[in-house]
């Protein structure tokens, strides 16, 4: 690890706060996208699937733009990270992106398409599906650890398959589903609000149990995260950590049974942020576990610094104006209703 | 069966890189003309602009989705396929694409949601506003990203340490010597491609009767541009070859098929066309005018530039593509000149709308841009092996430790999905032209002759063209 101070310490820092920030952006913004897809073939009639589409349909570009920054940022900050961790990571990253481009065009194509409009459906959901659940087994597959040699990645095209990765991918697939469904209880009306609050109810628990299944595999598992979770003082630290979760999560669950319709989609961003947060506890100063640090792969600082000042400048005007659009689209979508 | 992991990852990404450009490069003149179109509506108030703006808006929408989603893939594959080129050049090209999502991505992105789905729901101004965001978001994507390319021909304002470039004077790596004659090059060629569209949608609906009156706005606006940028691209196209022949001979003498400067004989030939061949160092089947290469690239009749055996067989690219590539190019910059100004003439004339020989092939000029553009690209980055960060890293040495069965199988899925979402992208594009601009009339007013010598066949093409109708 490193030892030392000054900008080589703190550039790096910096660099894996705010690209943890633009990777939260992109679970939460596009989590929900991505899970309406998922809920999708569940829709009772074509007004309702169009209508859920409706409730995304200006937001669904600017939100994949943060998988841009997610990739494109771990390429500016930390290189050497980005060039072991896609070619360990390989066949997911490009099932994912397959999965995205049905996902990405399914939201025009569908909309012009007329008798082909099942084909897109299906490329639709299918697109949502499989784009969760490869960003779960690209969790799963980074968290566990890649071979490194020579600054290098050392492993084969399979090293990712592993059951912990798969089971990883499920739970995202989950847990965006979960998101997508308190998003369609936020922004739509009628009978789409009110099967999206009973399914919210359902994958709530399942989600919990999967966060629960996290917990306890990684520090059974990797003696690393054992290490940091359960011994003194980190232990009363983190304690808050799984407490909070609950908390929230029976708040959550409170909320849906009252009847608030926008509680429980912040309710549940607090837990993505809970359990993201818990994460980060893990993986933290490695960008490469279990071998590179951040400070061994960071980027040349002028190049870092160049970045940064951009970052400082331009990200408070992207969150304006996104911010904008959100605000100019707010309120519920109604049945029939749509922004074409 | 063993796979050569580097050439399928170079097939690859010329694959998924050629796949993407096609939108982008439709999508940066496309957001230009809707904009333009919205502040003409704004300024005169015609409707009629409002209409064509919304129709073409539906296309937009398409392309973009296309363009966007093709990539992303881009912005991983640097890493999951060049995972050695990241890792090399990553201090220089990391920031400036990381520049291109901030500056550029979220402005296009976010405005796109207003753009397509605001026209009931903001006054007009904020929707010409995000018009305008959304047109400058995809010129500025172009100036980051192709000073990325540019400084992997160009490379300036770094050093090598330890085998990294670093990065010592950003504004040297970001105008970079071949940067502003790409970027000029290439927004141009933009523009013109999707004039040559416009203009091939606007002689369909002329042609065949259907929307006419928008059809002569499209094809009048269409011809307005390109009478001016065509002949433009050619002189910018001349200045960028010149910057080439001076930072990278090597490309030009390929893009020429010049092997070497015989003894005795004085002043380049042009090549016009030969069968370059690799193995034997020279051309099959030359059909070349002597001197009027010196004159084009040295401007003087006896100068001579250095041919391909001037440098070793190792750091030539391969010779057949660049030299092909080029005068694929350099023959649709002709004709887009032609066509061009021949039907200003026609326009001046006043027999624009009738002349039919010049319509009827007109309705089908829409992919000469995306050729031109495709081809353009084949020869600098093609002529630039076999570097792929011209004379810092080969091509050979960037390549990710990656299986060649696992390369292999992503292609396979690459050229699957995106042959269908083409497919798709087509079909429906295709659809949103057939159906037209919504609210527009079918047929000229009343006492309008629009085509006074063909409306009698009007009625019949109108028929043989839409045959649902």
């Amino acid at each position: 690890m490193f030892v030392g101070s000054g900008m080589e310490w703190y550039l790096p820092v910096i660099w894996s706060l705010l690209l943890a920030v633009a990777i939260a952006m992109y679970v939460v913004l596009d989590g929900f996208d991505l899970g309406m897809g998922i809920l999708f073939p569940f829709a009772a009639s074509e007004v309702e699937k169009d209508q859920m589409m409706s409730s995304v349909a200006p937001f669904w570009d600017g939100n994949e733009t943060w998988l841009v920054l997610g990739g494109g940022g771990l390429l500016v900050a930390f290189p050497l990270a980005y060039s072991i961790v896609m070619p360990a990571l390989y066949l997911p990253v490009i099932f994912m992106l397959l999965a995205l481009v049905f996902r990405g065009v399914a939201f025009e194509f569908r909309h012009v398409a007329d008798t082909s409009r099942f084909l897109w459906n299906i490329a639709f959901a299918g697109g949502s599906t499989l784009a969760a659940f490869f960003q779960g087994v690209l969790l799963g597959g980074f968290v566990q650890g890649i071979k490194v040699e020579n600054n290098a990645f050392a492993g084969g095209p399979l090293d990712w398959l592993t059951p912990f990765a798969l089971v990883c991918g499920v739970a995202v697939v989950a847990g965006y589903a979960l998101i997508g469904s308190v998003w369609l209880v936020m922004k739509t009306e009628g009978a789409a609000a009110i099967r999206s609050r009973a399914r919210a109810k359902m994958l709530l628990p399942v989600v919990l149990v999967f966060m629960a299944i996290f917990s306890l595999w990684t520090p059974l598992a990797f003696p690393r995260i054992a290490e940091r979770w359960f011994t003194t003082p980190n232990l009363f630290y983190l304690a808050p950590v799984p407490l909070l979760t609950l908390v929230l999560a029976y708040a959550v669950w409170r909320w849906l049974e009252k009847g608030h319709d926008n509680l429980p989609f912040f309710g549940v961003i607090g837990l993505f942020l809970l359990g993201y947060f818990g994460i980060g506890v893990s993986i933290f100063p490695y960008l490469v576990p279990p071998s590179l640090t951040v400070w061994e792969t960071a980027a040349a600082p002028a190049s870092q610094v160049f970045m940064l000042i951009g970052t400082v400048f331009m990200l408070p005007v992207v969150l304006g104006y996104i911010a904008f659009v959100y605000w100019l689209f707010r309120g519920k979508v109604r049945e029939g209703e749509g922004y074409h | 069966m063993e796979f050569d992991p580097t050439f399928l990852a170079r097939i690859q990404f010329a694959f998924t890189v050629s796949f993407h450009i096609i939108f982008p490069s439709f999508t940066i003149g496309l957001a230009a003309y809707i904009a333009t179109l919205e502040l003409l509506w704004i300024g005169t108030g015609h409707e009629r602009y409002h209409r064509i703006a919304r129709f073409f808006t539906k296309i937009f929408a398409v392309s973009f989705a296309m363009g966007v989603v093709s990539g992303i893939v881009l912005s991983y594959q640097f890493g999951t396929n060049w995972s050695h080129f990241s890792r090399v050049v990553g201090n220089v090209i990391g920031p400036l694409i990381g520049y291109e999502v901030l500056t550029a991505f979220f402005l296009e992105a976010t405005f796109l949601g207003i753009m397509l789905f605001g026209w009931n729901r903001v006054p007009r101004g904020l929707h010409v506003f995000s018009c305008v965001m959304v047109a400058l978001g995809t010129t500025l994507s172009a100036f980051w990203i192709l000073s990325a390319n540019s400084w992997m021909q160009t490379p300036a304002g770094h050093e090598i340490i330890d085998g990294v470039a670093h990065p010592v004077d950003w504004l040297a790596i970001i105008f970079n010597p071949s940067f502003p004659y790409r970027l000029a090059h290439m927004v141009t060629a933009c523009y013109l491609t999707t004039a040559f569209v416009v203009l091939a949608v606007g002689a369909r609906y002329v042609y065949s009767g259907r929307y006419p009156e928008d059809g002569r706005t499209m094809m009048r606006m269409a011809l307005g541009l390109i009478c001016v940028f065509a002949p433009l691209q050619a002189y910018i196209g001349d200045a960028h070859g010149l910057n080439t022949l001076k930072h990278q001979p090597v490309k030009i003498a390929a893009i020429e098929g010049h092997w070497e400067n015989e003894p005795g004989a004085s002043g380049v030939p042009l090549v016009l066309f030969a069968i370059p061949n690799d193995e034997t160092e020279r051309n099959d089947y030359q059909i070349a005018i002597p001197h009027l290469g010196s004159l084009i690239l040295t401007h003087s009749w006896t100068d001579t530039i250095q041919g391909l055996k001037d440098f070793p067989r190792a750091d030539r690219p391969p010779v057949a593509v660049p030299f092909f590539a080029f005068r694929v190019m350099v023959g649709i910059g002709a004709l887009m000149i032609t066509v061009g100004w021949l039907g200003a003439f026609l326009l001046w004339r006043r027999r624009l709308f009738e002349t039919d020989w010049y319509l009827a092939p007109l309705q089908h000029i829409w992919p000469i841009g995306f050729v031109a553009i495709l081809s353009g690209w084949f020869v600098t980055e093609v002529g630039r092996q076999p570097w792929v960060a011209y004379g810092i890293l080969r091509t050979a040495d960037a390549v990710s430790p990656v299986d060649g069965w696992a390369v292999a199988t992503t292609l396979a899925l690459f050229v699957f999905v995106y042959g269908i979402v083409f497919s798709g992208g087509i079909y429906y594009i295709n659809r949103l032209i057939a159906k037209g601009p919504e609210g527009a009339a079918v047929e000229p007013p009343v006492g309008v002759p629009t085509r006074p010598l063909a409306s009698a066949h009007k009625a019949t093409r109108a028929a043989i063209n839409n045959p649902g109708e």
